[in-house]
Order: structure tokens, then sequence, then C-alpha cells
């Protein structure tokens, strides 16, 4: 066995909502998927207990209904663990993993300002990327959002 | 109201010293620095956004423009993953010459930052040297892509050029000048004083901290985290090169010197193995310009750290979504916590020692004097200055040493 389907059986092991729902698609890329209210026990198991101690990246993604966030852990800087969530998009809001690994608050400034979601416990700053002008209600990230005035 | 002592004096939006923006706001007490708030975003300009719009092979020239020191760090970084997603072999010769590539990126990176160091501490005679050096590597690039920056070498399934036998020669060649030249810079870096008393307990991020933070890069391992995607998630061809992964203990910006001049010796052992058994054969596949629905995660290690892409493909020839994270923003954290407790004549060195590349960094620094009450906003030359003046005001004055370095080059 491998140390990726190593990791998948201890993850599959202890929850079952990942049965099925985690594989390898190749050497170093696990790719998982959760319901959001599942998801923060599986992110404090891999950290502390499989070892996945980077948080590299969080990616937003707008699939229409929902607003979909991909956790990219590595461990040993070499085995990703990518984790996929979601929330609805009448109702973004998901709490900071800044707790946990402080490198996610930019990632979440970013989150917030690009798609619009909601960041419960964020600590307050200044927000990123986008200017302090920028119209509320406008995400540039969102697949409906169109570029507006002159290019 | 505003009393006589509360002044700002507004600069920008044009960047007067390093080329790129964002804004510090920092609290003081005297001269020691109690907490720091970083806004970053000015340079943001949509490229993930333009992606889903563009067609792949657009999005590579888009790519490329992420970063004009490390433009073939993302380009390398988006089309391996594009190949992945297509399904495509790309050849091995590819590959090589992609790794080529970006070594001589990470040198001429390596060296521009040497310079960009020296600058921030007062020792000007290092600028020139090592910006004068990096000329040779500038060349190099020049002459194998047609490019100094934004090379162009990049394509879905592989690379545009090729390199030749009396290109392999010229190679060679800069390489012998460039290692002389590096060995020599790593001499002063070990025994000018002047250097290691400026740069040695400036800037400490211990070991814990780099990993708590997720420090990235020559960062994370000059405080002893061994990491380096190059060799722990392989890419191009570098399963197939020997080399070190280059670690130090300083925990410093001293430190963070050692890791990056060392880099520089492996990057020219890397580059020499890879045109001595640089395979023969094609140069490119064809790559098709729809590409099947998938996601993928795509790693490279860029001068400064590790660069991350995540592509996901929707079955037609746009990108889906295109989410890039430079390894600046992975060290933005670091950076907080090695100016914490600090003086705030460190601070130009200490920033400049993670090598930011805020698509660059300062425009304002906002001074707040918690005793005073006072808020100033000081623009990067006058706060180098500052550090300059305070430093030599201790006896840390580089114009002897840079005299003793103008010496040695001229003989």
């Amino acid at each position: 066995m491998t140390s990726e389907e190593a990791i998948v059986t201890e993850l599959t092991n202890k929850f079952h909502v990942l049965d099925g729902k985690t594989q390898v698609r190749r050497p170093r890329r696990i790719f998982s998927e959760v319901a959001y209210a599942d998801f923060r026990p599986i992110l404090d198991f891999a950290k502390d207990k499989l070892g996945f101690n980077y948080l590299n990246m969080i990616t937003g993604l707008d699939e229409g209904d929902n607003l979909a966030l991909y956790y990219h852990l590595s461990k040993n800087n070499a085995i990703t663990l990518n984790i996929k969530t979601f929330v609805t998009k009448n109702n973004p809001v998901v709490k900071t993993v800044t707790d946990v690994f402080p490198s996610a608050d930019v990632a979440e400034r970013e989150l917030v300002d690009l798609l619009g979601f909601k960041v419960e416990g964020l600590a307050a700053g200044s927000r990123y990327p986008l200017t302090d002008d920028w119209p509320v209600g406008e995400f540039p990230l969102r697949k409906d959002w169109k570029m507006k005035g002159e290019v | 109201m505003s009393g006589p002592e509360d002044f700002k004096i507004p600069l920008g939006p044009q960047h007067p010293a390093l080329k790129e923006p964002e804004s510090f706001s920092i609290a003081l007490k005297g001269e020691k620095i109690l907490g720091v708030d970083i806004r970053l975003g000015y340079n943001h300009r949509g490229i993930e956004k333009a992606c889903e719009s563009k067609s792949y092979l657009q999005a590579v020239y888009l790519i490329e423009r992420i970063c004009g020191i490390c433009s073939h760090t993302h380009s390398t970084c988006f089309v391996q993953g594009v190949e992945e997603l297509a399904g495509l072999q790309v050849p091995k010769r590819a590959t090589y010459i992609r790794m080529i590539i970006g070594e001589l990126e990470r040198v001429h990176s390596h060296l521009l930052w040497l310079g960009v160091a020296g600058h921030e501490i007062g020792f000007d005679t290092l600028l020139m040297y090592s910006w004068r050096d990096r000329e040779v590597v500038m060349d190099i690039l020049a002459m194998v892509t047609g490019n100094r920056v934004n090379y162009g070498i990049n394509a879905i399934g592989g690379v545009r050029r090729d390199i030749s036998q009396e290109q392999i020669k010229d190679i060679l060649a800069a390489l012998k000048t460039l290692r002389e030249r590096t060995l020599y810079y790593i001499e002063i870096a070990s025994k000018e004083t002047t250097i290691i008393e400026r740069l040695s307990g400036v800037g400490i991020l211990l070991p814990a901290d780099a990993i708590k933070l997720n420090a990235v890069g020559p960062t994370a391992r000059a405080s002893g985290v061994d990491i380096d995607i190059r060799r722990d998630d392989p890419y191009a061809a570098y399963s197939e090169v020997e080399f070190k992964v280059i670690t130090d203990n300083h925990n410093d910006v001293y430190g963070r010197t050692v890791v990056r001049m060392k880099e520089l010796l492996e990057s020219y052992n890397i580059i020499e193995q890879a045109l001595a058994k640089l395979p023969e054969g094609p140069i490119a596949v064809r790559a098709p310009r729809k590409v099947p629905a998938g996601e993928v995660l795509s790693r490279y290690e860029a001068p400064r750290g590790e660069d991350l892409h995540y592509i996901k493909a929707n079955g037609t020839e746009f990108p889906e979504r295109v989410k890039v994270r430079a390894p600046t923003l992975a060290n933005v954290q670091a950076v907080k916590k090695m100016l914490e407790d600090r003086y705030l004549a460190d601070l130009p060195i200490v920033v400049a020692a993670i090598d930011p590349c805020f698509s660059c960094t300062d425009r304002l620094i906002e001074v707040k004097d918690l005793d005073q009450g006072e808020t100033k906003i000081l623009d990067w030359q006058k706060l180098q200055q500052l550090s300059i003046k305070y430093n030599q005001q201790r006896g840390l004055d580089f114009t002897a040493a840079g005299k003793r370095l103008q010496r040695l080059m001229e003989k």
C-alpha cells in the first residue's frame, strides 16, 4: 500500500462520510469531497493526526447554486490532500480556519472579496485584494459577474 | 484636528524605490515595532477571471505576465497542469529545456535579490557588482529564448525553441564566470564582518514559527525547514538530476542570504547536468484546443518558494477556473512575525529578505508612534535612509567594505 492509500484508509476509517469520496488521482495527489457540516473535524484530523501541517492554498469556486471551496493541504511538502466542501450561494457562510492555520488569513479575505463568502471569526483587518472603494455586492469571480464600463 | 507634528506625505501611485506597491501600517513604541498591518492588492489585475474567457493557449501568455521576475515559473506551473489534464506526454527534451530555463531564472532572481539586499543596507557596491554579474545570465536567457524577461518558451505540450550545440557552449562558459563570481560573493558574505553584523539576528523566524505560519522557499529553508518542491514533488526533469536542498539554521536575514548564495551553486550544477544529458528528440507534441473536464493541482519551486496553480477544465477550450497562489503571499504572515518587537531601522532589509514579489513591494509606510500619538507616512526611500543612518551610528557602515570589494574586483 502506498503512503497515499494509507492516508485514504485512515481518513475513511475515521470518517465514513468520506467513503467513495476520496481518491488518489495520481502519486502525491489525494482529492476528497465532503459536506461543510462534516468538514472541520476532517481538517483538524488531517493536521493533528496525519501530519498535513501546511495549508498551501484555498480555492473558491462558483458552481451555480453552491459556492465551493478547496482546502489544499500538504504533508512533508510532498503529498497534497485537497478537500472540497461547499455552501449554498444564498448563505455562503464558513468559519475561519486561521485558528489552526494562521496563513489562511489572506486566502480567506480573498474568498470574501472575490466570491462573496462570509467568513466568521476572521480577524478585523484590511481587505484583499480589491480596492477600498469597490462597490458592495460585486464579486468578480462569480460566473454571472461581467466587467462593466470600458476595458 | 491635526497638530503640527502630525503630518502625512502621500507618495505614489508610482513607486519610488522598490517597483511594486503595497502598504504597511506599523505601530511603534519608540524605535520598537509593536505590530504590522500589511495591505496588499494594489496590483490585482483580475488575471484569474480573465483566464476564464481566454483559450488555454492565450492563458499561457497571460499567466506568464503575472510576474516579470518569475514568468517562467508561472507559465511552467500552468502548462504542466494543463498537460496533465489533457493527458499529454511531453517529450523529455522539452522537460529538460524547461528545467534549464527555470534554473537560469532562479539565478537571475537570486542575483537580483543580492543586489537589492545590498542596497537596502547601504552596501551599494554589492548592488552594482551583483547586477553587473546578473547581466551574464540575462544575456544567456535572451540568447536561448529571445527575451530577457517573459521568455515565451513554454507551449502546452512542450517548448517553442530548441537549444543548439553552440548555445550549450555559451551557457557553459557563462556558468563558469557565474560560479566564480558566486564563490566570491559567498566568501564576502562569510568573511565580511560588516555584513555578518548587519544581517545576523535580524528578522528572526524560528523553525517552529516558519512551519506554523506555512513559510515557503528560501525563507523557510533559512529557518531549517527542509522543503523544496523540486525534490519533494518533482516536475519537469528534476527527478533525473542530483542536487542538494540548501538549508541553514541561522533563522535570520543572514541565513536567508547564505541559502540563496548556495542555491546559486546548486542551480549551476543542475544546468550543467541537464546540458550534459539533454535527451535527443522532439521538443513538443501537438496539444488539443479542448481540454477534457477535470481538475489538477500543479506545483513549482519558484525562486521565492512554492508556486501553486489549481486548474479546473470543463471540456471546452476555455478553463472553468484558474487559481494561482504565488510564494510571496505564503510568506506575508512570516514577515509580520519577523518584525515583531524589532527596530524600525530593520524593516527594509527584513521585508527585502523574503524577496517579496507583490508584483512587488511598497508604496508607503504608515508609522504610528503610540507614545506621541503621531501618525507619519514615510516612503520606502526615507525609511531606507533612516535605516542606513541608524546603523551607521551603530558602526555598521559599508563604505570600507565597498572599497575593499571594488579593489578586489579590479585585480
